[in-house]
């Protein structure tokens, strides 16, 4: 049986560039496995490996359609990581926000500074 | 260069936070905006409290200290390291440790990410990253899970979940 999902488990998974790079694809929707080697330009043990993984924690889940493994995203599992990216990416753009009224008054004084040449 | 505005956060490798953002203005102005301490205090309280300590001392083997107080609560945050490489309006690497939670033990300084900063300039525009590499995987997920600043509304999410797919 699957086990529950770590956070720590989804940080690991979502890392990878290439496992990255496979949710990214199946956000799109439901792909065999043929689909996501052809997109990849990978070797298929290599997508079997990085879809072992992602199913380990939770982050895909397969079904069995004739001959075909169909694989598709597991949101659920990769709730915590999303949620704290999301609000880390919220602190910092606030951060920014803020920068960018700093960066106006420079450019404002500099050109200030310039007309009075 | 593509335009984004908000900040881009990504997980290039497992000991690693990458945040990126756009400004419109030469690098050497975000430059001046990053280092110079009247102008971090504007903005690093990323509109959570005020930044009350903003110390710089801009040279390799100087030291940086940031301290806010949220305005919710009214705790201290506070953030400290050293400066290992200066490429002026080009790039910064730095340590960085986060002095803890209070009534907490603060965290070791072997646990220090390296954060390098870089100011790079298109037409005008200047393309900012902070790469943080941390010690490991662990560390990295740690600092994680503790910034997890929207925790409880995650958590009030997941219980409306559960309570709609009881109900």
């Amino acid at each position: 049986m699957a086990r529950a999902a770590t956070t720590a488990d989804a940080f690991n998974a979502v890392a990878e560039p290439r496992r990255r790079e496979i949710l990214d694809l199946l956000a799109g929707g439901e792909r065999p496995v043929n689909d996501l080697v052809d997109q990849l330009g990978l070797a298929q043990p290599q997508v079997s490996k990085h879809l072992r993984v992602l199913r380990e924690v939770g982050a895909v889940d397969v079904r069995a359609q004739g001959r075909q493994r169909l694989y598709r995203l597991n949101g659920r599992a990769l709730k915590p990581i999303h949620d704290w990216v999301k609000g880390y990416e919220r602190m910092w753009s606030e951060r920014f926000d803020e920068l960018d009224a700093v960066l106006d008054d420079l450019k404002r004084k500099e050109r200030g500074d310039d007309d009075d040449e | 260069m593509t335009s984004s505005r908000s900040a881009k956060v990504t997980l290039p490798a497992d000991d690693q936070i990458l945040i990126t953002r756009d400004f419109d203005a030469p690098r050497r102005l975000v430059y001046e905006a990053w280092t110079t301490p009247e102008l971090v205090k504007r903005w690093w309280n990323a509109k959570r409290g005020e930044v009350t300590v903003a110390e710089i001392d801009l040279r390799v083997g100087g030291s940086w200290r940031y301290v806010m107080v949220t305005d919710e609560g009214g705790f201290e945050v506070a953030f400290h390291g050293e400066f290992d490489e200066i490429s002026p309006s080009e790039r910064i690497v730095s340590t960085e440790v986060f002095e803890g939670m209070p009534g907490e033990e603060p965290p070791s300084e072997d646990d220090a990410a390296a954060n390098t900063v870089t100011f790079a300039e298109v037409g005008g525009r200047t393309k900012l990253t902070i790469l943080s590499q941390y010690p490991s995987r662990d560390i990295r997920d740690a600092v994680i899970a503790t910034g997890m600043e929207d925790g409880m509304q995650d958590a009030m999410d997941l219980l409306e979940e559960v309570a709609r797919s009881l109900g």
